[in-house]
């Protein structure tokens, strides 16, 4: 056992004092194991973040809610055959509102892009959701200031806007955005609300961060009329379980409303978050495997010039592994002695990858979620003294079996 | 009691169609605390006899037992064993780590043969003394002469304390007084009752040794006791 311990110990310091005298060419080696732990580390903080970030997002949406829409978000029909269904028009919520008695909450959504101005700060380019006061109760929002609107000044049209927390510091660095007027368009709103963050930087647009919510009755005053677009009817069920019968429902009703017969299909589709998540889950597979791919193809180059650098190791050396087995190391001693030597430039070199790894991560974060874990950390020191030891394998083993007469004769 | 005994030995390299007998049929006995001197014309068998009495090689056909036990039924790990704390090998090309240090060097078998830090470094420390290199401990062995480096080699053999040292033209390398030096303590290393085994060219370094064998063509031509040792100066005659 203590021979064992000395062993690794003598075979430590043999490595370093090998790679310290071929510095340049040890470095050289661990650039492969760097870019490929690097690129290792990366790759899954990037498929954490963007994991993180959609999950978030997909959850801002609400399990619990359907969206009835003109268009199906996923779907295998054919776009024009959607193009041509009737428009989804206020008199069909109104009469849905009337005839559906499961849901929690229903409110009937148009939106419209716009440009936010406060005084000569603006944001353009934002998704202007126009809705009833009943829309905060199709959602989780919380509030960092101020509040929804409330039935009057929806039933009223009245010009005040709710604002996501993104656009709140873009046009209010200071947050003090409650009872300003800001321009919509050429319209002037009062803000009386202000969301908290959502949290989903892959959203984009489509994250309630970066939209601003106004009543329904002014985006028909202003910005489209009543029935030029086809709305979408939020429908939020009692809870997650009643989802499926809240979806019979209203696919019925609506069929009534639009006066479908039997054998017509269904001219509205029913959203929900379940669709997104599996749409997102075959995107993040490409990722992970696109990555994986890159990345395993990165470590190998990595691995084979390790591989290459340690057959040059044991040749160079083939009169020394002569003299420690004329003196009494064991095959097993050699072996362990040039497996060490592997690992130990793979591990370095991964030490330094890893490093680089998160110190770019945190960089890129300004512009793309990712997400430095520290199973991350272990997977990288893991996976580059598997390689040191894979590609370390046949050199050590190599030089194990030499023979101690031809390896001192060696020139 | 003999430490080795060698019956009917050969060996025989293959070299693409041919067949080199590099030894034919050697038998010998060597006994504890013997000094004997192998000598022959280049190509002879020496080294290959010596790599067998090692335990480095393994002999074709033939029987060696070595303190009684046959060699050929050994596993690997047990010749390692025996290298390590049987015999103590000196070439003629020192063979030192050149990036270590002398104490490193001396070391060595002691770290395969399990001996703690403190221990080791202190018996490498004595094994140098006792060559004479006490004032050279930490000079690497480009920092030393040749005579300097062959005692840190010998220095490294006699650590293990090992039954045997077995010296391939130790003094090869060297001039005639480093060589002289040399043998001076091989002599007092055979003194202390080591038992000794070396190959040389030299005549006058062969009448060190209580036993001179010669060799041609991978065969003992002659095993004869020296009449006359050569007993280097500022030394008592021994016989
Ligand atoms: N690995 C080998 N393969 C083939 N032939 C070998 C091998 N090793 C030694 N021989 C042959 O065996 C014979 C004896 O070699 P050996 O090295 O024992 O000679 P030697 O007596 O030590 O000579 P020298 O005095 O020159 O050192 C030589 O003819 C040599 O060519
Ligand atoms: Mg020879």
């Amino acid at each position: 056992m203590t021979s064992m311990f000395l062993e690794l110990r003598e075979g430590l310091t043999i490595a370093w004092w090998a790679i310290r005298a071929n510095k340049i060419r040890a470095i050289l080696t661990m650039l492969g194991i760097f870019i490929g732990v690097t690129a290792v580390v990366l790759m899954s903080t990037a498929i954490k973040g963007i994991d993180n970030s959609l999950q978030q997002g997909v959850s801002s949406l609400g399990s619990d809610v359907l969206y009835i829409d003109k268009w199906a978000w996923f779907s295998n029909e054919e776009w024009w055959r959607m193009r041509n269904r009737r428009n989804i028009e206020m008199n069909d919520y109104y009469r849905f509102k009337d005839l559906v008695k499961l849901p929690l909450a229903i409110a009937p959504v148009s939106n419209t892009v716009q440009t936010i101005k406060y005084g000569d700060r603006k944001v353009e380019m934002v998704f202007l959701n126009g809705s009833t006061s009943d829309y905060v109760k199709t959602t989780n929002f919380d509030f960092s200031a101020g509040r929804f609107y409330s039935d009057i000044e929806s039933d009223g049209a009245r010009n005040v806007a709710v604002i996501g927390s993104e656009i709140s510091s873009k046009l209010f660095p200071r947050g003090d955005a409650i009872d300003k007027t800001i321009k919509i368009g050429p319209v002037n709103y009062k803000v009386v609300g202000v969301l908290a963050e959502q949290g989903s930087t892959l959203l984009g647009a489509f994250n309630p961060d970066n939209q601003v919510f106004v009543p329904l009755g002014t985006i028909f005053k202003y910005f489209a009329s009543r029935n030029m677009r086809s709305i979408t009817i939020n429908v939020r069920a009692a809870n997650p379980e009643m989802l499926e019968a809240t979806k019979d429902e209203a696919e019925g009703i609506m069929r009534k409303i639009r006066g479908l017969a039997h054998n017509e299909p269904n001219d509205f589709s029913i959203n929900q978050q379940e669709g997104l998540t599996s749409f997102l889950d075959s995107i993040t597979i490409i990722i992970k495997i696109a990555g994986l791919f890159i990345t395993g193809l990165s470590l190998f180059v990595g691995a084979v010039g390790i591989m290459n650098i340690m057959f040059v190791s044991v040749k160079e050396r083939t009169r020394e592994i002569g003299l420690r087995k004329a003196i009494g190391a064991k095959r097993r001693t050699i072996l362990t002695q040039f497996l060490l030597e592997s690992s130990v430039i793979c591990l370095i070199g991964g030490i330094i990858g890893l490093i680089a790894a998160i110190l770019l991560s945190f960089m890129l974060n300004q512009f793309f979620p990712t997400s430095v874990q520290y199973d991350v950390v272990i997977l990288a020191i893991v996976i580059s003294l598997l390689t040191g030891v894979v590609s370390g394998l046949a050199p050590a083993y190599t030089a194990a079996k030499l023979d101690p007469v031809d390896a001192l004769r060696y020139e | 009691m003999n430490i080795i005994n060698i019956e009917h030995i050969a060996k025989i390299y293959q070299v693409g169609m041919e067949q080199v007998h590099a030894l034919r049929d050697v038998s010998l006995k060597i006994d504890k605390n013997e000094y004997v001197a192998i000598m022959g014309p280049s190509g002879s068998g020496k080294s290959t006899l010596m790599n067998m009495l090692g335990c480095l090689d393994t002999p074709t056909s033939g029987v060696y037992d070595f303190k009684g036990v046959s060699v050929s039924e050994m596993t690997d790990n047990e010749l390692a064993r025996i290298r390590n704390k049987e015999i103590g090998f000196v070439f003629q090309t020192f063979n030192l780590l050149a990036r270590s240090d002398a104490v490193h060097n001396v070391e060595l078998p002691l770290i395969y043969a399990g001996v703690p830090s403190a221990e080791r470094k202190e018996r490498a420390r004595q094994a140098l003394i006792d060559v004479g290199l006490g004032d050279r401990m930490h000079h690497k062995p480009n920092e030393l002469s040749g005579g300097q480096r062959q005692r840190v080699a010998i220095a490294r053999a006699l650590v293990t304390k090992p039954a045997i040292i077995l010296a391939d033209e130790p003094t090869g390398n060297l001039d005639s007084k480093t060589g002289e030096e040399i043998m001076a303590l091989f002599l007092e290393i055979h003194e202390k009752g080591n038992t000794i085994i070396l190959v040389t060219h030299e005549e006058y370094i062969a009448e060190h040794a209580m036993r001179i064998l010669r060799l041609r063509d991978g065969l003992i031509e002659k095993d004869e006791l020296v009449e006359r040792r050569f007993i280097p100066k500022a030394r008592e005659t021994i016989l």
